[in-house]
């Protein structure tokens, strides 16, 4: 056998993220006692360089390299780019937070950037050992993120609690991974859609693997009924990880279910669809009602959250590409309003206040009326109301599953989002209305949280008013028109 | 000239950037965002009018066009025109919104930049709603609209406000997102989310009776008919002054613009094997909201129920076209019934700002709207019992007052259609009189019974103004109706025989 060498170029923004990664966990120990921020910014540096060589070779056509293990499509870089997008974003809000919660460590950001690296490789995984590969650096990162506050009680029980739970989940997708791989020989995903179509693999035991994926991405992603860790894990944990978790990783949970069953297992859309649907209807009635008696608001937003995944899921469902091309465009701006929610908590937060009660955002209005109305838009942008994004983010979604021809999920879709709307209403009421003894003026703590959080809200309304383009990026990427 | 610039764009958004501008250039400096509303205001009144005179009235045709593509992978369009229909629904918008601005001017004291500048976002957002040609910029403004209107009700109501705005608010978003899905299964079939095209195309008879269900939920929750129009006197009583103004002369009529832009012309056999249903409810709503009426012991509660009876008339009006058609064989009496209906929305735009505008007028001076709590004002505030008097009047229906117009109209069709309807409608005439003259007598007339009434003082300049401008507009229109209904003409016309050809 003759031993080629594969073609590296396509995989340079991974590279370059695991060359950085690894450079800056070793730099961090020597330099974070005399510049405390290097490691902060060298993780930001090294985000846009990789960033700089996706947009450099922009994939206009599918490669496929390392022997049929990863790809490189415009699905794939587009993707990318947002999750570097939001990661941006992310880290930023992140260093004041933990700058202000007195637990400034560079290990979270190398921990993050390897995450991100996951991430990367999840969106190109091309067969099963890739996609295993990316999910769990991506997982082990984020499980030694939550832990971080090693004296906080609640992180440490957050954290035990998604390991435990992600393992399982872990295990289980691993576990359909090989009754697929049992069935059809092949571990590359479209060889398996070639097998699967040929009629030849065992139908008893594929089915059998597509539950145990479906119901191992259902339990990374937070559909409801495997949606118990999000609320602990997501109120658990420090801010600045619940705004990691809740962000960008949904963007990559997006791409596998895209590459497992719209790339991988097309053949066997009766036995998914059923599947998804179940998921994405209780998703949808589970959060809609749950997350209104909630009075931590990260805990709501960890609800809201399990409702977006249940929309993003419509679109999975019509399982065609206008679809998924809706789910993908419910996915990155679902990531970009969670960075917004979250953001605007730790904007507000001060030490030994984590701002992250309903209540303590009683009479904002009065504190300070310019991020009071920032976070008016975000509450009804995740409400779904125009003119903010997260209306066309609904809109788009419903109208493929109105497509597919599924009207009745479509209407219970919409009074789900009427119920939902009472939460927000919830905060938003908060901020305007009630009363509170002490107005004095509340500022974050610096002027760059201000801006940073006021530019994302901003977005959510500049992109509400002009949606084409972001809409036309995703269609454009899955291939359709 | 006048066709020159994009006037209606205009109108849109000269309002919501004067509302941003006031909201950040009017903190800590009240009367600057008081007089840079009025301002914003007023030009948009001023710019509005070419719409009227500029108007050519022998053509159903949309006018004052404007279209540029918004969403282009989804046929979305940033489309706007007006017909006979909507174009003095937009101008009762634009000269609403000046005497909103100017009816808050002393009152509302808290924060006064971001009262007016929702106003002046939420009037942009109005006209929207009347001119918009794509249904997605239709629900876009439809319910981006809600936002201001929750923030004010909820900010600067009554007591039980928070009750009041979050049942506003959860109702109309619940009506209004049926119709979301009507929209996007149209443009499944058809491929456009224009309602040019929508009125062109063809339906099935399931497909058009769920559709005009869909719609009935939306128009009927913000009209409001019976029985979801509880909502409305909730937000009318804890809503401040110029929310219920807007409330009443526009935003209800968006519910009744609804039926003609979408239900009639959308649904056609739908709306003709179910036009006994919104007959039904627009009777009931005639006679027993009525009796409701006069049972009530706070003044806006009052006024608010009379609108959801006036508004009976008005969906009265809209839907016995299919019975005239078939007692007559023609279309003429269709035409007087959906002309007074047309006439109606816009007497009561006049009518009810009035009476909401009054009664905020008392309400100012005395802190409350109890009934029980005045008597003999007249004697102390004669200029104000004056115009109350006559928009009370209005408010009944005495001919040479607008109010007589449209019931007059909707009552003689309507006994084409039926003597029953007919008849039915015509008890209003004794329910409206009763719960007007008597609430009237008691609050006006009599002996002064309690001393803070004895300390009333009559109408100031600006209040004066406004009650004069109102009164003029009232009277203008029922004494001379004629340049309203010729404008109305032609784009009623086309509505019938869009409302009376099968789409099957």
């Amino acid at each position: 056998m003759n031993f080629v060498i594969p073609a590296f170029a396509p995989a340079i923004p991974e590279m370059v993220l695991l060359a950085m990664a690894s450079f800056i966990l070793v730099a961090d120990t020597i330099w974070s006692k005399r510049y405390q921020f290097a490691t902060y910014y060298a993780t930001q540096i090294s985000l846009l360089v990789a960033g700089y060589f996706i947009m450099t070779s922009f994939a206009t056509t599918q490669v496929i390299t390392f022997d049929g293990s990863f790809v490189r499509d415009s699905f794939a870089d587009i993707l990318k780019l947002f999750i570097i997008l939001v990661s941006l974003g992310i880290f930023l809000f992140s260093k004041e937070y933990l700058l202000q919660q007195k637990f400034f460590s560079g290990e979270y950001f190398v921990l993050g950037l390897f995450g991100v690296l996951g991430m990367f490789v999840m969106v190109s995984a091309h067969n099963f050992i890739t996609l295993y590969l990316g999910l769990e650096i991506m997982s082990l990162s984020m499980y030694a993120m939550i832990a971080l506050r090693r004296d906080s009680g609640a992180a440490v029980e957050a954290a035990m609690k998604y390991f435990v739970l992600g393992a399982l989940a872990t295990g289980i997708l691993l576990y359909g991974f090989s009754m697929i791989y049992g069935a059809t020989g092949s571990i590359t995903l479209p060889e398996i859609a070639k097998i699967i179509d040929s009629g030849k693999a065992d139908t008893v035991v594929l089915s059998f693997g597509v539950v145990f994926i479906v119901i191992g991405l259902a339990f990374k992603l937070g559909a409801v009924p495997f949606h118990m860790w999000m609320p602990d894990v997501y109120h658990g944990a420090p801010t600045a990880v619940t705004l990691y978790l809740g962000t960008a990783p949904k963007i990559a949970g997006f791409a596998i279910l895209y590459r497992l069953l719209a790339e991988g297992m097309p053949g066997l859309v009766s036995d998914w669809q059923t599947l998804i649907i179940i998921l994405s209807v209780l998703s949808m009635i589970v959060s809609a009602f749950v997350a209104i008696v909630q009075e931590n608001l990260k805990r709501m937003l960890a609800y809201s959250g399990i409702g977006h995944v249940g929309f993003l899921l419509l679109g999975v469902l019509a399982a065609n590409p206008d679809g998924y091309a809706s789910a993908m465009f419910y996915s990155i701006v679902y990531a970009i309003t969670g960075v917004a929610g979250f953001g605007m908590i730790i904007a507000l937060s001060r030490t030994g206040n984590e701002f992250d009660k309903i209540a303590d955002f009683k009479g904002l209005n009065a504190r300070n009326p310019w991020l009071a109305f920032m976070m008016l838009i975000v509450m009804f942008s995740m409400a779904g109301i125009p003119p903010f994004i997260g209306f066309f983010a609904k809109v788009i979604v419903i109208e493929e599953v109105v497509k597919a021809g599924f009207i009745w999920i479509a209407v219970i879709a919409v009074i789900t989002a009427v119920i939902s709307a009472f939460y927000y209403l919830r905060v938003v009421k908060a901020i305007y209305f009630d009363k509170v003894e002490d107005e004095t003026p509340l500022t974050p703590v610096s002027s760059e949280l201000n801006w940073a959080v006021s530019l994302v809200s901003i977005a959510l309304l500049v992109l509400g008013l002009m949606p084409s383009s972001l809409i036309e990026l995703s269609y454009q990427s899955i291939g359709v028109q | 000239m006048l066709s020159s610039y994009p006037i209606l764009s205009t109108l849109i958004w000269l309002p919501i950037i004067g509302g941003l501008l006031v909201l950040f250039a009017g903190r800590n400096n009240a009367s600057a965002a008081k007089w840079l509303s009025l301002g914003t205001a007023m030009l948009t009144f001023v710019l509005s009018l070419p719409l009227w005179f500029g108007f050519d009235t022998t053509t159903a045709s949309m006018q004052f066009v404007e279209k540029v593509s918004w969403i282009p992978s989804f046929n979305i369009y940033y489309h706007l025109g007006v017909d006979g229909l909507s174009m003095p629904l937009v101008l009762l918008t634009t000269f609403t919104q000046v005497l909103v601005i100017a009816s808050a001017w002393d009152v509302i004291k808290e924060r006064v930049e971001q009262y007016m500048g929702a106003f002046l976002i939420m009037g942009g957002m109005m006209t929207g709603v009347f001119v918009a040609l794509d249904s997605i910029l239709f629900y876009v403004f439809w319910e981006a609209l809600l936002i201001p209107m929750f923030i004010v009700i909820g900010k600067w109501g009554g007591p039980r406000r928070v009750y009041a705005t979050l049942k506003f608010f959860l109702y109309t978003f619940f009506g209004s997102v049926f119709m979301l899905v009507s929209f996007l299964y149209m443009y499944y079939q058809s491929g456009s989310f224009s309602i040019l095209d929508m009125h062109t195309m063809h339906l099935g008879m399931t497909a058009q009776t769920l559709i005009f269900l869909a719609f009935l939920i939306a128009f009927a929750v913000k009209i409001p008919m019976f029985p979801v129009h509880t909502w409305l006197p909730d937000a009318h009583v804890e809503a401040p002054t110029a929310g219920s103004v807007v409330l009443a002369a526009i935003m209800l009529k968006m519910g009744g613009y609804g039926f003609v832009r979408f239900s009639l012309p959308i649904t056609p056999d739908a709306s003709m094997q179910l036009d006994w249903l919104v007959i039904a409810l627009s009777l009931i709503a005639i006679v027993y909201i009525g009796v409701i009426a006069l049972v009530q012991s706070d003044m806006k509660k009052l006024v608010a129920y009379s609108s959801i009876s006036h508004m009976g008339f008005v969906t009265l009006g809209m839907f016995v076209l299919y019975d005239i058609l078939q007692n007559t064989g023609t279309l003429q009496g269709a035409q007087l019934g959906m002309e007074g209906a047309m006439v109606q929305m816009v007497s009561h735009g006049f009518i009810s700002g009035a009476m909401f505008l009054a009664i905020g007028v008392l309400y100012d001076r005395m802190h409350t709207r109890e009934i029980s709590a005045y008597s003999g004002v007249v004697n102390k505030m004669p200029w104000f019992v004056m115009f109350a008097v006559l928009f009370a009047m209005a408010n009944v229906g005495l001919p040479g007052t607008s109010g007589f117009v449209g019931e007059f109209m909707v009552i003689l069709s309507s006994f084409k259609a039926n003597l029953w309807y007919g008849a039915i409608a015509a008890l209003t005439l004794i329910i409206g009189a009763a719960y007007t003259l008597w609430m009237v007598k008691r609050v006006f007339f009599g002996p002064i019974t309690n001393e803070n009434v004895e300390n009333l003082k009559d109408l100031n300049k600006r209040e004066f103004a406004i009650m004069a401008t109102l009164a003029v507009a009232v009277v203008v229109l029922g004494v001379y109706p004629g340049p309203l209904m010729e404008v109305m003409h032609t784009s009623v016309e086309n509505l019938l025989i869009q409302a009376t050809t099968s789409k099957l």
